[in-house]
């Protein structure tokens, strides 16, 4: 029976349940079809800090979004075209968010009774008229995937652990998704099981077949391969795998072996594994006893001459902070990863924001200028990460580089770039004495400035000559020996900043996207906001306002042409997942009256909220 | 087997203690028991032959922590507590350099206490001098993790509450493979301990005693006077039986229970007095002999090698396991890495 084919250039998906039944997997699955098919795709998981969290309930759902398109896009879209509840707890979490006339797909098996009073049904939502609004699919999903598996020699709980394999297979077919590229990761993932390879594989194809048998769907749909996006190679990535690619490239591209020093930490821990993965590279991962080791080791490490990196959340830059200081004063090259979560204190760990900006900018004790380099997509990470060497090793001195969750667990395509293309970072370490003393002595100073950077020697152990001792205690400018003199401190701590401030020179201009050149109103923005900026400056275009875009890749310093952008506008508006912290520091810096639009909910901005913050700026004016 | 000495560069001159002494002036109280130290170690050194730029100084924060800026080699002065941490790194990164932690009883058992206990456990290849004066000196007489019970200071005034560490029972309890306690007034004894700390491969711990004349004069002053020093304090050599006392009277012997204890060898006999074993697998008779002294009394205080034993460093096995990798996949291709499996084109 073969059914009606509809095309569509947009659909956005959100499968949610239990945090044990595999919606991130499902997801990812589906995802890599869809990038597969050449579909433009952005992805947003969301699930809670908890591993197993109570089964059946609000706080226990997880779930995961994915827009995709035959055409470019930026975010994983505000709300879902089609809701996929595994249980009463998924839709009761996900169901405000679902527009009139979406598609709702809903496993009936879980709404009993004693389920729905857990999330506080009085009655049943497929009952009682309350979906009305919705294109309801109500589908036995667990019973009809253990009915499939009925000759596999595995219990009711096992077979119905498959059961995201059967929807998998229902949503495959309904948007018109290949198996192969599923099938083969069974077939990997169970190598050593067969029988559940079995079943999972027959799970899969039974929810496809339902699909294609049942009259519940009388459509099918077809979303074309995205055309608009520019020639290249393409893969799917997110944001923590991307950045550990961008530090083994820098390695590569600078020659120094790299050394990852890190304790575990959510959002952040994925990228010690993809980088532990990669020990081939001559990548050292040392999970280290806390944070303030992790550090520690990466700062050893640099000071042997390596690049040298550490990753982190937001509670272990705090731990870090004397840390980062020292290699501050030490003028090392060191790159430190904050992918950022809710906070304060524990927070939120599996949720987004933006929250560590001005952690990163002045955490610290004494005048510690850090430079910040954020990224503003999955794919960016892995450029953010070569920027940020670059950095480190061009000044010798630590560099903040703020991810955060969206980026670092969202996903999208990614135009891979030719290796021989990326930029080579020079470690040019120091090979012998430096200066001339009065005497004519010719000797090594470790705190001897290049004039045009400020940046001191990189002067490894093992260099004949060059046995120096550096620390924490202020040294004197020069020959890097401690001194208390106040006029000595006085320079030292100018030119540490100066060298920060100097880094501008080598940061391109900030681009402002305003395609009729006349707009009035800037949306400035940094780090993974970009997605929802770029679709809600989109959005509001059409509408026949006229409205420029900026994002900032450096946070500090700021690129040099920043200041006379700000004053170019009538009104900035400023997006963050924070209070303001951006906002904050643009005030001060450049007295410009920023009209801060802040949010902290964990998930990133819908592009409609900002639409409408946009709309009413232009109007006003 | 090669030992790690092996990988790092030997010097093409002859070296003395003058070599190792760096233009900077030493600006410890006068009397401080880390002169001592300092010229010790100075001394030692040339016996190594290595490299002097293949020698590292890491310590953290404390009145001993100032050792790197005084000697000729290279030398990091870092934040408290953190030498250790800061140490694994560089030794992980770079086989071909001798590496020495500079640290006292307050930032290696207080602020540090982390670092030091997993440093020990992993075996990282660090030679750890602990600088022990039971004191806080730099800050100015508090009380530290290894001052006695009831230690009357500044932060005191009706005398401290806790506890104290012994080291080397810590460090035994962390089962670091070799650990040593040593005397700043026994310049022989020390250069003993730092030549045998020195040859061995993975984590060294050496206490040594330090006295710090000004906060905390004379707190090892029964082990250091002629007329105590015999009575109270045990030479521990490897593979002779543990005697001391002014006329060698007294023995460790192994009790009924299991435990040991110290016995007058003229009652127990020759025989029963226990050997040392420094290089015993098990760490339960370095750990018993640990615990024979009085901290308050100092009575019974071993000092030499309790344990050394082989156990592959952990930056050896960082680097066996890195080879292994590199041996079985090569050493990688950046652009298939990022490539990953699945491509498609945009034409």
């Amino acid at each position: 029976m073969s059914k009606q084919v509809v095309s569509v250039n947009r659909v956005v998906i959100r499968f949610a349940g239990d945090s044990g039944d595999g919606m991130q997997l499902t997801g990812d699955r589906f995802t890599s079809e869809t990038a597969g098919m050449g579909n433009d795709l952005s992805t947003l998981p969301d699930f809670p800090a908890e591993i197993r969290a109570p089964a059946g309930t609000v706080p226990g759902v997880s779930a995961f979004q994915l827009a995709f398109a035959d055409h470019d896009i930026t975010t994983p879209g505000d709300a879902p075209n089609v809701l996929v509840a595994m249980n009463p707890a998924a839709l009761k979490a996900n169901v405000k968010d679902l527009p009139r006339g979406a598609d709702l797909i809903v496993n009936t098996d879980e709404f009993t009774k004693r389920n729905l009073e857990k999330v506080g049904y009085a009655t049943n939502p497929l009952e009682d008229g309350s979906l009305e609004a919705f294109n309801v699919h109500a589908i036995a999903l667990t019973s009809q995937t253990v009915e499939a598996l009925k000759d596999f020699d595995l219990s009711k709980k096992e077979a119905e652990r498959s059961k995201n394999m059967y929807a998998l297979g229902l949503l495959c077919w309904l948007y018109s998704r290949p198996a192969e590229g599923t099938r083969a990761f069974l077939e990997k993932k169970f190598a050593k099981k067969p029988e559940i390879l079995a079943a999972n594989l027959a799970a899969f194809e039974a929810g496809w077949s339902f699909g294609e048998t049942t009259e519940i769907f009388s459509v099918q749909y077809e979303v074309a391969k995205a055309s608009d996006l520019p020639q290249g190679r393409y893969r799917n990535i997110s944001g923590n795998p991307a950045l550990a690619y961008g530090l083994i490239a820098a390695s590569k591209r600078s020659g120094l072996p790299l050394f990852l020093g890190s304790y575990p930490i959510t959002p952040a821990s994925d990228i010690l594994h993809e980088l532990a993965r990669n020990h081939r590279f001559g990548v050292t991962t040392f999970q280290a006893e806390d944070e303030i080791a992790g550090i520690g080791s990466a700062i050893g490490a640099a000071y042997g001459g390596a690049l040298a990196v550490t990753t982190t959340s937001g509670p272990g830059i705090a731990l870090k902070s004397e840390s980062i200081g020292l290699a501050v004063s030490l003028e090392l090259p060191l790159i430190i990863i904050d992918v950022q979560r809710g906070g304060p204190s524990t927070g939120l760990p599996t949720k987004t924001e933006q929250s560590d900006l001005l952690q990163a900018m002045f955490g610290r004790n004494g005048e510690s200028p850090v430079p910040i380099v954020a990224p503003q997509s999955p794919s960016d990470c892995f450029y953010a990460a070569l920027e940020a060497a670059r950095i480190a090793v061009e000044y010798r001195t630590p560099v903040f580089l703020l991810s955060d969750g969206y980026i670092a667990n969202g996903s999208e395509p990614w135009r891979v770039p030719e290796v021989d293309e990326l930029p080579v970072i020079d470690p040019a370490f120091a090979t012998g004495p430096n200066h001339v003393t009065d005497s004519g002595e010719a000797v090594f100073w470790p705190y001897k400035r290049d004039e045009d950077t400020l940046a001191r020697p990189w002067a490894i152990p093992g260099t004949k000559g060059l046995e120096h001792r550096i620390g924490g205690l202020e040294k004197a400018d020069g020959t890097g020996n401690i001194s208390y003199d106040p006029d000595n401190h006085d320079r030292m701590v100018r030119l540490r900043q100066a060298k920060v401030d100097a880094i501008a020179k080598t940061i391109p201009p900030l681009e402002v996207d305003d395609p009729d050149g006349d707009a009035r109103v800037l949306v400035l923005g940094w780090g993974s906001t970009y997605g929802p900026i770029g679709a809600a400056c989109e959005i509001t275009r059409r509408t026949g306002a006229k409205v420029a875009q900026a994002h900032l890749r450096h946070l500090n310093p700021f690129p040099s042409n920043l200041g006379e952008v700000l004053r170019s506008y009538d009104t900035v508006l400023v997006p963050e997942m924070n209070l303001g912290q951006l906002a904050m520091l643009l005030r001060a810096r450049y007295l410009v009256d920023i009209q801060s639009i802040t949010q902290v909910r964990g998930m990133p901005f819908k592009s409609t909220d900002l639409v409408s913050a946009i709309t009413a700026a232009v109007q006003s004016l | 087997m090669t030992t790690y000495l092996d990988l790092i560069p030997k010097t093409d001159v002859e070296q003395s203690a003058k070599d190792f002494k760096s233009d900077q002036e030493v600006r410890w109280c006068p009397g401080c028991g880390d002169y001592s130290i300092l010229s010790n170690v100075q001394g030692f050194l040339p016996e190594l032959g290595l490299a002097r730029e293949n020698i590292v100084f890491v310590s953290g924060i404390g009145c001993s922590s100032r050792f790197p800026y005084y000697m000729n080699t290279f030398g990091m002065h870092s934040i408290h507590g953190r030498a250790p941490a800061i140490a694994t790194g560089l030794a992980v990164s770079r086989p071909d350099l001798s590496i020495w932690v500079i640290t006292g009883d307050g930032d290696a058992l207080s602020i540090g206490g982390n670092h030091l206990i997993h440093a020990l456990r992993r075996n990282v290849n660090l030679k750890i001098l602990l600088f022990n004066n039971r004191i806080y000196g730099l800050t100015k007489g508090q009380y530290s993790p290894t001052s006695e019970q009831g230690k009357i200071t500044k932060s005191t005034p009706e005398g401290s509450l806790d506890y104290s560490f012994n080291p080397v029972s810590l460090a035994l309890g962390a089962e670091a493979t070799f650990v040593a306690r040593t005397i700043d007034s026994d310049r022989k004894h020390m250069t003993d301990v730092l030549r045998a700390a020195a040859n061995h491969e993975g984590t060294a711990l050496v206490e040594i005693y330090q006295n710090c004349n000004i906060f905390n004069d004379g707190a090892w002053e029964p082990l250091k006077d002629g007329d105590t020093r015999d009575d109270v304090m045990m030479r521990l050599v490897d593979g002779e039986p543990i005697r001391f006392g002014k006329d060698m009277e007294k023995g460790v012997i192994r009790t009924a229970d299991g435990h040991i204890a110290v016995a007058n060898v003229a009652e127990v006999g020759e025989d029963a007095v226990i050997r040392h074993d420094a290089h015993a697998k098990d760490p339960g008779l370095a750990f018993a002999l640990s615990r024979l002294s009085n901290p308050r009394t100092l009575e019974n205080t071993p000092i030499g090698v309790f344990r050394d034993i082989e156990r592959p460093s952990y930056d050896r096995l960082v680097r066996d396991q890195l080879a292994e990798v590199q041996a079985k996949q090569g050493t990688g291709d950046l652009q298939a890495l990022i490539d990953g499996g699945d491509t498609w084109i945009v034409s």
